[in-house]
């Protein structure tokens, strides 16, 4: 996993490198520091001349200001390597995203997509940052300290024999203890928001029965809840202060005492050696803190890292071959036995036994219930997924032996989720064709019945839509989701049920616009509707994955039951099903 | 309608290109208020127990000072008089051991309080950012639908997921450094008068240039750390709509445009980022160092004094020594290492209290004005045809209404008879959208409303069960105004089933129940029967007991509407409004659906925001409307024979839209 994430360094490298350095020279200066330090009080004490004292003290500035050089260098570096490697990691895990195939894209959510690339990846760069600034430099001046410490101190040295295992001991059960209950509480964490939203969604409903206070006081007993679990995990956390300061004061307090009775006994040590003492005894114990701040950070950003790995190494499931075919000869479409399930785990199998053989230019109609896998029929088609058993041939080539984008090109799909981007009109059809002209895309939007309303708009082709569409109705964005896909003059053209939401005179102008300025082209149409299929030449009747019935609509009224069963419920209730919005 | 984007505080003016983030001391005393407010007495005592651990932590430069000195003396001592080591010791333990004692008498004090304000915090700051988020969600759920329809719900969340975070780290962290902090370095200015007033004002010259960098960089940190929010929330908002549309992308082989447009906003968050994090990363070792700095310099001036003999100026009036300049370095050190810890903490004040404010701003809005006084009883009705109030449930409702004249009170039943007359409203002040509405609706009648979108059809219901307050006209409901209704007597009486069908966290028995809180399971389970949903949920895999989670994701659109009817019907109101739900669902299922719907209405009188024509046929009356007037009532019967606008969108020749 280490290794995985260490990737996204890459033009980073010198940045992480050059902070590791400079954090070394910092570190160095910071243990020398002391030393030279304490020349100086004892030269001052001492009565030496003031030569030797200005000599030390600009010793020391100049050291001071290069601690300072290569501190605030090592910060920005630091910040420049961790940004940039967060860059990275995003950039990793959006492109790999966009590799996926529809089968990966259906294992992760949008919501947790989002939270891994924002949230986790910025807990990572957090700990990335805390490793490279303090993972070098705390166990180098732990080391460097303890050196120092036992070379001046001698004896004195001794209490940290003492101290610091029982600091790092301590550390260790604070850790121990505290990261599951964190972990715990993060989880009801995200419950309690996941209940806000609900609130915050579900206001009419809420509203609307008068359980306000109902609510309040469901909210109020998780939010203690939290409370509660959260203090104990605080408060296990909160021990580290104390157990630190302890640790110093037995230090320090064994320091003065064995160093005074050391200083008059003996010759060997004087007042500055017990100060500086007390500066390694700080800088040791400090560094010990910061490993086990660390480690806290490191076992709090594993589970982010987790998830993040399992976006970076979910391999998609699907490539172009090594030698595919590039182009698409017509718009023929064969099934032949297919079989499909959408994961290998899943018992039931979502189509089943299809043969189904379509030339080129000819209109199909689809009709079946929920669940009757009409949307898993057409999704072979381009191959959005790969079905299980047999093959799916389009234009005579297996579509496996295509390079996906060019087929994908050639057959235009209008998913039944229809979605328009931020930006333009204008902008959101170009992804049909990128380099569309306005004549173009005119002449597509009025094949789709869409020039009418886009030209009423104030702006036309230059007006703004919102995120997800949200300022044209359901039939007009549905309009400009077909004129979108004709921009691409595809050879296929797949409907999933894109015009539920346009009222059936403009349904049927649509479809007239297809026969006579598309007649080449194959059209697809999945349809509640049985007008949206009644004219087309071939009708299949889908129910539970399998094809029961298929041929032109006088045929199916007389042979089908379930075709005859929803005719007839859309004509009692009048010919006018329709919806809006 | 839509809000600003959420990342902008309000605290900091982003516009301005030099413009640092001002504190705002107005929001920062609001906050300390309501933390003493909670915490009446636990804020001062933690308060009393920092202040304590900062003395304490003060205090031993003096003893370290003295036991430096008294040591120093018994080494010359011991040597002018040569005395034995042991004998030295003897006597010099005398005089150093009592003070070593004493040092670790505070420090065991120390220990004690430091434990205390620790865990105290702990405490607190949870306590605090509970009580926040009650208060928070309390409001909320005072405040009216209006608040709702025109704020993002994504910016509603950040309150209680970015703010809060923000205000945790404010008052666990922030606010106790900086009282322990500033306690610290007063009491060691003063210890610092008392020896030597020269070195001190050359501190202060010091102490000043720190600011002056802490204001430079560490402002400049702050100013970038709310960019950076900034960025977060747009990389997030692109994020969430290429993931929404990945199949969308897919299909156009859009990928790669999609990456580069990915990276464009990408390298803004890396700016932003590396720029934040540069300058709050570099303010550490340059205080630090600018301490050490000081250090020297105290260092050499107080040599340069010693050398000299110039007289020393101090509180104590002591003469300046060799035991005046060691203290005063380590004091020095003290000094510059707590100024450095506040600096520190620069960033999270001015991101707590951008998010403070942002929390204010949600807690200050206006809540929902209720002072209806009409409410809503249980019954008994005589056959005479006298209402009584009732303690127990009888089944049947009657409206209380006291006069406030003459101190009577009257009872009407609860019929269901709802009148509107000459109705306007507008949303926002100037742009009515519905004008001079006048319709009734007798008890069981259903009335169908027909039109486009954004012709008035949900407003109406909006108004009836006060959602929106009315411009002007009037609304009645069982022959009382419906202002004078408590509003939650009110919503009681009137069931909802929305078109967006919301269900909540729990098992499918509580969401049914969600309708009344009192149903038994029987009653939940005949709700559900009539609703045509026992059927499907007697075949998940616990039944009733199935947990619902994600708004019922594991459960098919059709599923979650027969929930919601059956919600409705378990509640039992007189008066129903409908809002069809307009995704589309295959036929079969839409039919269970109707016939759900159907069972509910039998004996209520009923609103429906129909969208589908074929199921207004049956109703008594349907409301054409357009652009928020009702150009055409009447049955099915009579509007198709006018060959108007109903019969126009009832051949199809016109969208629903």
């Amino acid at each position: 996993m280490l290794k995985r994430l260490a990737k996204c360094v890459r033009e980073y490298k010198k940045y992480v490198i050059l902070t590791l350095l400079f954090i070394v020279g910092e570190a160095v200066i910071e243990t020398l520091i002391p030393f030279v330090t304490a020349n100086l009080i004892n030269s001052i004490k001492s009565g030496a001349d003031m030569s030797v004292i200005v000599k030390t003290g600009v010793l020391l500035i100049v050291m001071a200001i290069l601690s300072l050089c290569f501190g605030g260098i090592a910060g920005f570096t630091c910040a420049k390597a961790s940004s940039g490697f967060s860059k990275n990691l995003r950039k990793d895990l959006f492109e790999k995203v966009q590799t996926y195939s529809f089968q990966n894209i259906d294992k992760f959510s949008t919501s947790s997509l989002v939270t891994r690339l924002t949230t986790d990846v910025a807990n990572v760069q957090m700990s990335f940052m805390m490793i490279i600034r303090t993972a070098i430099r705390s166990p180098l001046m732990l080391i460097f300290s303890i050196i120092m410490a036992f070379r001046m101190g001698g004896l004195l040295a001794m209490s940290f024999v003492v101290v610091i295992p029982v600091l790092a001991f301590g550390l260790i059960m604070i850790g121990r203890y505290a990261m599951p209950a964190f972990r715990a509480v993060f989880k009801k964490y995200d419950r309690l928001n996941e209940s806000i939203e609900e609130n915050v969604r579900g206001m009419r409903v809420v509203k609307g029965f008068s359980r306000e206070d109902y609510e309040k006081k469901k909210f109020g007993k998780s939010a203690e809840e939290i409370r509660g679990d959260f203090t104990k995990a605080e408060r296990i956390v909160a021990l580290n202060t104390p157990l630190m300061q302890i640790c110093m004061y037995v230090n320090m307090v064994f320091i003065l005492f064995m160093g005074s009775k050391l200083a008059i006994t003996t010759a060997e040590i004087d007042v500055g050696h017990i100060s500086a003492m007390l500066n390694y005894g700080m800088a040791i114990l400090m560094s010990l803190m910061m490993l086990s701040m660390i480690y806290v950070m490191i076992t709090m950003s594993t589970e982010s890292a987790k998830r993040i790995m399992e976006v970076l190494r979910e391999e998609p499931s699907m490539t172009s071959p090594a030698d595919p075919v590039t182009a698409v000869a017509d718009g023929s479409i064969d099934f032949d036995g297919v079989s499909f399930k959408y994961s290998e785990s899943a018992k039931k199998f979502a189509l089943a036994d299809i043969d189904l053989h379509v030339k080129s230019g000819m209109t199909v109609g689809i009709i079946g219930g929920t669940g009757s896998s009409k949307s898993s029929l057409v999704q072979l088609i381009p191959r959005l997924y790969d079905a299980t058993e047999g093959c799916v041939k389009v234009g005579g080539v297996d579509v496996r032996n295509y390079r996906i984008d060019v087929l994908r090109d050639s057959v235009a799909m209008v998913l039944q989720k229809n979605l328009l981007f931020a930006g333009t009109i204008r902008e959101n059809l170009q992804w049909g064709k990128p380099d569309a002209t306005d004549e173009e895309i005119r002449e597509a939007c009025r094949l789709a019945q869409a020039d009418d309303f886009v030209m009423s708009f104030p702006e036309g082709y230059d007006t703004f839509i919102e995120q997800g569409g949200t300022n044209v109705s359901g039939g007009q964005k549905q309009r400009l989701c077909i004129a979108r896909a004709l921009l691409k003059k595809p050879k296929i053209l797949i409907l999933d049920d894109s015009t539920s939401a346009v009222d059936t005179k403009t349904d049927a102008m649509i479809r007239e616009g297809f026969w006579s300025y598309i007649p080449e082209t194959t059209k697809i149409i999945i349809a509640q509707r049985i007008s949206s299929v009644q004219d087309a030449d071939l009708i299949l009747v889908m129910d539970n994955g399998r094809i029961t019935d298929m041929g032109k609509h006088e045929e199916l009224l007389q042979t089908s039951e379930i075709y005859r069963e929803v005719f007839e419920q859309q004509t009692n209730g009048g010919d006018g099903d329709e919806e809006a919005e | 309608m839509k809000k600003q984007n959420k990342a902008a505080p309000q605290g900091a003016p982003m516009g301005a290109p030099h413009g640092r983030p001002k504190l705002k001391t107005r929001v920062l005393k609001r906050l300390l208020g309501m933390l003493i407010k909670f915490y009446p007495v636990l804020v001062p005592m933690t308060a009393v127990c920092i202040l304590f651990t900062a003395i304490a932590s003060a205090i031993p430069a003096v003893f370290l000072q003295k036991v430096t000195e008294l040591i120093e003396n018994w080494q010359s001592i011991a040597a002018e008089q040569k005395l034995p080591m042991a004998e030295a010791w003897r006597m010099a333990s005398a005089e150093i051991v009592p003070h070593i004692l004493f040092l670790a008498g505070m420090y065991a004090v120390s220990l004690v309080t430091i434990t205390l304000d620790t865990q105290l915090t702990a405490y607190i700051t949870q306590g605090f950012l509970c009580k926040m988020r009650r208060e928070m969600f309390e409001r909320m759920q005072n405040l009216p639908i209006k608040y709702f329809d025109t704020h993002k719900h994504g910016d509603i969340m950040s309150y209680y997921t970015n703010d809060i975070d923000t205000l945790r780290q404010l008052v666990a962290q922030s606010i106790p450094t900086m009282i322990r902090a500033s306690i610290v370095v007063l009491s060691v200015f003063f210890i610092m008068l008392y020896y030597s007033i020269w070195l001190t004002l050359l501190l202060l010259v010091g102490v000043l240039f720190m600011f002056l960098v802490t204001k430079k960089i560490g402002g400049g940190s702050a100013k970038y750390f709310l960019r950076l929010q900034k960025s977060v929330a747009s990389l997030e908002g692109y994020v969430q709509e290429m993931m929404n549309g990945q199949k969308v992308v897919k299909v156009f082989c859009h990928e790669k445009q999609s990456i580069e447009d990915f990276d464009k906003i990408n390298e803004g968050l890396f700016q932003e980022s590396y720029r934040a994090n540069a300058n709050a990363n570099m303010l550490g070792p340059i205080l630090m160092n600018i301490g050490n700095v000081m250090y020297v310099i105290v260092a050499m001036v107080g040599g340069l004094i010693l050398v000299t003999n110039t007289p020393n100026v101090s509180l104590s009036g002591l003469a300046f020594g060799v035991d005046i300049i060691v203290p005063f370095l380590s004091m020095t050190k003290q000094f510059t290492g707590n100024i450095n810890q506040v600096s520190q903490q620069v960033n999270s004040i001015v991101m707590g209290m951008a998010g403070a404010e942002r929390i204010f701003e949600l807690m200050d809005q206006v809540p929902e004005v209720d002072d209806g006084y009409v409410t809503l009883v249980n019954a008994e009705i005589d056959p005479d045809g006298t209402v009584r109030e009732s303690e127990t449930h009888t089944g049947k409702w009657a409206w209380k209404h006291p006069h406030s004249a003459d101190g009577s009170v009257t009872y009407t039943p609860l019929r269901g008879d709802v009148r509107m007359t000459e109705v306007d409203f507008a949303y926002t002040e100037g742009k009515t959208v519905l004008h001079d509405v006048t319709l009734y609706a007798e008890p069981g009648q259903k009335v169908a409303f027909v039109g486009a979108t954004g012709a008035g059809k949900t407003t109406i219901t909006n108004l009836i069960n006060r959602f929106y307050d009315i411009a002007d006209g009037k609304i009645r409901y069982d022959g009382i105004n419906i202002n004078k209704i408590r509003k939650s007597d009110l919503r009681r009486s009137l069931g909802i089933v929305l078109q967006e069908t919301n269900l909540f966290a729990g098992t499918v028995m509580d969401n049914i129940r969600y309708g009344n809180l009192d149903a038994t399971d029987e009653e939940c389970i005949r709700a559900a029967k009539l609703a045509g949903a026992d059927d499907f949920i007697s075949r998940l895999p616990k039944g009733y007991e199935t947990e619902l989670s994600n708004n019922g994701a594991n459960l098919s659109q059709g599923q979650r509407q027969l929930i919601a009817i059956a919600r409705a019907a378990v509640a039992d109101p007189p008066v129903m409004i409908l809002d069809e739900a307009t995704s589309s669902i295959d036929t079969r299922t839409e039919a269970i659906v109707q016939r759900g719907m159907d069972a509910l209405m039998k004996g209520r009188t009923v609103f429906v925001i129909a969208h589908r024509l074929s199921t207004v046929r049956n109703s008594d009356v349907i409301m054409v409307l357009d652009h928020g007037r009702i150009i055409e009532r009447g049955d099915h019967q009579r509007l198709i024979e006018q060959k108007g606008q109903y019969y126009q969108l009832y051949t199809g020749a016109f969208e629903l839209e």
